[in-house]
């Protein structure tokens, strides 16, 4: 907590954080198998962090899930593995690699990893019979988001219908679903990307080292640095060089860039994000790219 | 066009100094209300691209967008129409969050439509909202609409409200247009609930009096918008007075190291909590002391809105989700008969003897329709008392009878503990928003 206490102002940090522990808090009260979704990326471990939080002294009552996409990156897994351990909460790991063994996702060679990640997941939900699925979604990423509620109802389906989204008032949130729907559950949804940054700083808590400037062998594909990896073979005239990078995201290696810099602490990050110019996904994430309404369409579909 | 800087902008500031003022910078939510012709997308992107929360990609994207539809102006709307079918209406059809921040505080925008059709949407942005505001267009005055807007903030206690008089440009910065305006509306205002009222001149589109003060305007004299959002005080705006603590989660580790622990999470609905105080848990009337107040791992020596924390008291007494703690004299009475205004916000009217599941502060119960009194016309503010049903976007005051008794304020000095939602309870949607009026 900050000195704030004479005037009773609350910043503005500490004003998501008490939003956000009173969802998670409200999700665990009123759904009979919440979980939490976990990609081991910067959003994921703060709500971790404000899970741990909400509850503390007791363990967070709910697991986490973990769609591994087979290829993420070595230093993501770490970092998660490390998470989990010092709470104690259940590590659930929906693979995509088995999903496409069993037949529940196809791979045609085409599709990305993070697509295929769409089937694997809902298929993860339906068969543990998840009821609220937390998310770290905040509506300052994207234009799609701006509209999403904290608590988002999917059907049997899994899928998003923008038009049909309850009215959300005050901080009254209806949880009530049907046999075989679940909530998506967005505590994050009004947090911006500095704000994590400086929770983050302020906790002064543990994200993969990949976040941090670090030399790496990368290569250039659609004007994106990715990097060098069996998953992820150079093709034609791409050239491998080794240079000063580090991620701004995590996702699936061979289809996250990183960006050049010298950021090698928290606060040389908040330096950067506070004058960065274009917006973490566009610049980093190719999955995005491909039209102005990719995100509304695999939200739709029933992406994180 | 407008050349002087009037906020405290983000220029001649190294970057470690804005990181250092995120941290400590407070927070302000404020709700906008307005169509497309108002202006209202077009000034919420002039605050974004003024305050330099538009990133390098989305403004290119929007550039584009511009030429390719022919503008010869880059359409500072299109940064905030979020969904594809509404990019192709062009319109506005659901409550749209924003974010921006500068040096002082961050900025949370709730977006939303202005037609009265979309009344429910203003209603839920204005639900959160600490300020609201509401624009004309200069050559048009006051109309029907920007009077609704007034009338539902009013109605959501919205503390704070500025009408912003827009497109000044177009009639040639008149001082006399404005004053009329503004005397208009300060008239209609004297009829509502309004605190706190700015009238500021304006044009979003070429930025006059937004950021920036305005050189064809030396005859207004008060703050810019931006200056205006930037230093209203909304911290005052809490009760922190009666004590409110909703319980929301009952905290028992059952392990070897907190063996004994049991308490009480929830966020702080109003007045300041603090160790030693003597309390009483709503319904069943049982007091006690509060023994601790933990945030986390450390424990705090006071609690206020809206803090989430976990409360312990010191007597093992029966505490469960819903229950409320306050003071021994300042309690709020439990009452089944609630009294409220209404707005519905489905297709299928709300008719008496209709039940529904009622969702207040922490507790979930059943509601009865007893009594449909009046419907409030919300452009002239007129009871229709003849009215037997509340249609979809219509508001009006009603009797509810719930099954357990409800633990609440009259809104107008709780927001929290005053407000609930009502559900259907075969589809689970929410149909309606109440407000409880005092001396139920």
């Amino acid at each position: 907590m900050t000195d704030t206490h004479a005037d009773y102002q609350l910043s503005q940090l500490d004003q998501l954080e008490a939003e956000s522990i009173h969802i998670f808090r409200e999700v665990a009260a009123e759904f009979e198998k919440p979980v939490l979704m976990f990609s081991g990326g910067k959003d994921s471990i703060v709500m971790l962090r404000l899970a741990e939080k909400a509850f503390y002294p007791a363990k967070i009552p709910f697991p986490v899930l973990q769609v591994d996409t087979g290829y993420d990156f070595p230093e993501v897994l770490a970092c998660r593995d490390s998470w989990v351990n010092r709470l104690g909460v259940r590590l659930v790991v929906a693979s995509v690699e088995e999903a496409i063994a069993n037949g529940v996702v196809v791979d045609d060679g085409k599709t990305s990893r993070n697509r295929m990640q769409i089937g694997t997941l809902l298929n993860a939900l339906e068969e543990e019979g998840f009821t609220a699925a937390f998310g770290g979604g905040r509506r300052d990423e994207e234009k799609a988001r701006a509209k999403e509620r904290v608590y988002s109802h999917r059907d049997e389906f899994g899928q998003w219908d923008p038009k049909m989204q309850r009215p959300e008032l005050w901080s009254l949130y209806n949880g009530r679903i049907h046999q075989g729907e679940h909530m998506r559950i967005f505590p994050l949804s009004n947090w911006t990307e500095l704000d994590i940054w400086h929770y983050i700083g302020q906790e002064g808590i543990e994200i993969p080292s990949i976040y941090f400037s670090h030399q790496r062998r990368v290569f250039e594909r659609d004007g994106m640095l990715l990097s060098e990896s069996d998953f992820n073979p150079t093709k034609g005239n791409e050239t491998v060089t080794e240079r000063t990078v580090r991620f701004r995201t995590v996702g699936d290696l061979t289809l996250t860039g990183c960006v050049e810099s010298e950021a090698d602490t928290i606060d040389k990050i908040i330096d950067e994000v506070a004058i960065a110019r274009v917006t973490e996904r566009g610049a980093t994430r190719g999955d995005d790219r491909f039209s102005e309404a990719a995100m509304e369409d695999r939200k739709k579909e029933g992406y994180f | 066009m407008s050349t002087t800087p009037d906020s405290e902008s983000n220029a001649g500031l190294t970057t470690t100094q804005v990181a250092e003022q995120t941290r400590s910078m407070d927070l302000l939510r404020f709700a906008t209300a307005g169509s497309v012709d108002d202006g209202k997308s077009t000034l919420i992107g002039r605050l974004l691209l003024d305050s330099k929360s538009i990133f390098e990609d989305q403004m290119e994207a929007v550039e584009a967008t511009s030429v390719s539809k022919g503008y010869d102006y880059t359409d500072l709307a299109l940064l905030t129409d979020g969904l594809r079918s509404e990019r192709e209406q062009g319109i506005t059809i659901d409550v749209a969050y924003r974010y921006f921040a500068t040096p002082t505080r961050k900025f949370i925008i709730a977006d939303t439509p202005g037609h009265v059709q979309y009344t429910r949407n203003m209603v839920t942005g204005a639900s959160t909202a600490d300020l609201g505001l509401v624009l004309v267009d200069a050559r048009q005055g006051l109309t029907e609409q920007s009077r609704r807007h007034a009338v539902i903030l009013s109605l959501l206690r919205v503390p704070h409200l500025v009408l912003a008089v827009n497109k000044m440009d177009l009639v040639d910065f008149s001082e006399e247009v404005y004053e009329k305006i503004h005397h208009e509306f300060t008239q209609f205002a004297t009829k509502l609930n309004i605190p706190d009222l700015e009238v500021i001149p304006i044009s979003a589109l070429q930025g006059d009096n937004v950021v920036n003060r305005s050189e064809n305007m030396p005859w207004y004299s008060g703050p810019t918008l931006m200056h205006h959002l930037e230093h209203i005080h909304v911290a005052s705006d809490r009760d922190l007075v009666d004590v409110r603590f909703p319980v929301q989660y009952v905290v028992r580790p059952k392990s070897d190291e907190h063996h004994d622990y049991r308490g009480y999470g929830g966020m702080v609905a109003g007045g300041v909590l603090k160790p030693g105080d003597e309390v009483v848990v709503l319904p069943s009337g049982m007091t006690s002391k509060i023994a601790g107040i933990d945030l986390f791992d450390k424990e705090i020596t006071e609690a206020f809105p809206p803090m989430s924390v976990t409360v312990r008291l010191e007597d093992d007494v029966d505490v469960s989700r819903g229950d409320m703690i306050a003071r021994v004299n300042n309690a709020p009475k439990p009452s089944q008969d609630i009294d409220a205004m209404i707005c519905w916000m489905t297709n299928e009217p709300l008719r008496p003897r209709q039940k529904l599941a009622i969702k207040h502060t922490t507790r979930s119960a059943r509601a009865l329709v007893k009594d449909i009194q009046y419907r409030l016309d919300v452009n002239t503010l007129h009871r229709d008392q003849d009215t037997k049903e509340l249609g979809l976007n219509e508001i009006g005051r009603v009797q509810l009878r719930t099954t357990v008794p409800l633990l609440c304020d009259p809104y107008s000095k709780n927001r929290t503990t005053g407000s609930f939602i009502l559900i259907d309870e075969a589809t689970g949607v929410t149909v309606g928003a109440g407000m409880i009026n005092s001396g139920a």
